[in-house]
């Protein structure tokens, strides 16, 4: 049980979902944190992110007593292991254990830079190529949501939580670029589970604003043109 | 001791296959191990049981598949309790396990395929002065993390010995091939001493494929990776 003297800080980015998981994780659990946010990250990181992740020197990082905690799966199993209030995250059996740790690396190495890379091709490549990589990981999703309500059976669980990339992230920037991609017919389960996923206030009050995030994805694709050109 | 039939699919000279072995070994598990052929058609099996990825290793346990070599660690660590953790048990410093084991894997293998691919002795040469960068990284965590004792895990072989050492035979082959030392006492003394005394313990010994073994493999036809060959080739004849 997490002791009343106990401090707990985040050092984040607004619109990084990796992020905003480790936030959604935290107030899942009840968990009281401080909330620091980098004001710029690509050109000037703060002394506290440089001191606390001098490896990767990148967000979230969890700092737990003054004890930093970095990789966003790696904080979301330390959280879920050290206050065992709330939903667990993780299930108890090592099997089903090993399957959530599974899905997850999934979504982060494989399904997320596959999808990515699709939405953010430009006008004059070929992307049919790219499409198929990124529905095939879609699939997988897809396939592992029969029979659940959520990844994580009944209830929200670490897995849910990592794919909230594909749900908000991944679906706003289909919306803006106007590819076809994780479509009704196609993803009907993975549909859903967006929408119902978007609708726990856990979840939908903890995500970027859309109309903020929408300007920051349309003038980052500004720029990428212009720089290309 | 077995909980229930355990078959491991792997090549024998994979680092991430070597990684299961060595947790199982740890463990005292039983299990049998199907060899799966580097670079030749893949089996039903390793195509039923990892679809999404289709690699070795995958452990099969009761029929169960569990696959992703660090995946397959933290679940025998999990299965297996009667025996010596290889997992930290306090969750800080199994999150910095965890940190360091991703960090092997993100940042020790491509540069080693790197090295193993580069184009000529300046590539090769800009290469290695990246991947000795990363060890004298790999150096200080493991001052911090052995607290003075011979592994990372302490007195005993852990999580990021495990993950790293897998690549130690590796690293004896680059070292032999090119006529380099990836480890040395001016910066990186711990790991230096780290290396043989991974390699000398017997859980290790026993199942690590000797330098001459993975050298030979590295020069054959079934190996991707060309230039180590001329470097070799050239070396030992």
């Amino acid at each position: 049980m997490a002791s009343t003297k106990e401090e707990v800080k985040l050092i984040g980015f607004w619109s990084s979902p990796y992020s905003r998981k480790v936030e959604i994780a935290l107030q899942l659990k009840g968990i009281k944190y401080q909330y620091l946010e980098e004001r710029d990250l690509k050109n000037n990181k703060s002394p506290e992110l440089l001191k606390y992740n001098p490896v990767h020197k990148k967000v979230p990082v969890l700092i737990h007593n003054g004890r930093p905690v970095v990789e966003s799966l790696v904080i979301l199993e330390y959280i879920d292991e050290t206050w065992t209030q709330g939903p667990a995250l993780l299930p108890k059996d090592p099997y089903e254990r090993a399957m959530v740790r599974f899905w997850c690396k999934f979504i982060d190495d494989k399904c997320s830079p596959a999808v990515r890379k699709y939405l953010t091709l430009g006008p004059e490549t070929d992307g049919e190529n790219a499409r198929a990589e990124a529905q095939e990981c879609l699939k997988f999703l897809e396939n592992e949501l029969k029979g659940k309500k959520y990844f994580g059976g009944q209830t929200i669980g670490m897995v849910d939580i990592v794919a909230i990339g594909v749900a908000f992230w991944q679906r706003t920037l289909q919306e803006i670029t106007e590819k076809e991609l994780m479509n009704k017919q196609d993803f009907p389960l993975l549909c859903a589970w967006a929408d119902e996923l978007l609708s726990c206030s856990a979840i939908g009050d903890n995500l970027p604003p859309k109309d903020k995030f929408i300007s920051l994805i349309r003038s980052r694709r500004e720029a990428a043109t212009a720089t290309t050109k | 001791m077995t909980k229930g039939d355990v078959k491991l699919l792997g090549s024998w000279a994979s680092p991430y296959v070597l990684r299961a072995k060595f947790a199982l070994k740890l463990k005292s598990v039983d299990y049998e191990f199907l060899e799966e052929n580097p670079g030749g058609v893949k089996s039903e099996l390793l195509l039923n049981s990892n679809p999404v990825h289709k690699r070795v290793p995958v452990l099969l346990h009761c029929g169960k598949p569990i696959s992703e070599s660090l995946l397959i660690v933290q679940y025998i660590d999990e299965v297996w309790t009667d025996c010596p953790s290889i997992l930290s048990s306090d969750p800080y410093d199994r999150a910095i396990d965890q940190f360091w084991a991703a960090y092997v894997d993100e940042k020790v293998y491509p540069s080693m395929r790197a090295t193993l691919t580069a184009e000529g002795e300046e590539a090769r040469a800009e290469v290695l002065t990246k991947f000795k960068e990363g060890l004298v990284l790999l150096e200080s965590a493991f001052v911090k993390c052995s607290k003075g004792k011979r592994f990372f895990g302490g007195d005993q072989i852990g999580y990021v010995d495990i993950a790293l050492g897998a690549f130690n035979g590796w690293f004896k082959v680059i070292e032999k091939a090119f006529n380099v030392k990836l480890f040395d006492e001016a910066t990186t003394p711990n790991l230096l001493l780290w290396v043989d005394t991974f390699l000398a313990h017997p859980a290790i010994n026993d199942i690590m494929p000797t330098t001459e073994k993975l050298l030979a493999f590295a020069t054959s036809i079934a190996f991707p990776f060309p230039a180590i060959k001329a470097a070799a080739a050239a070396r030992i004849s």
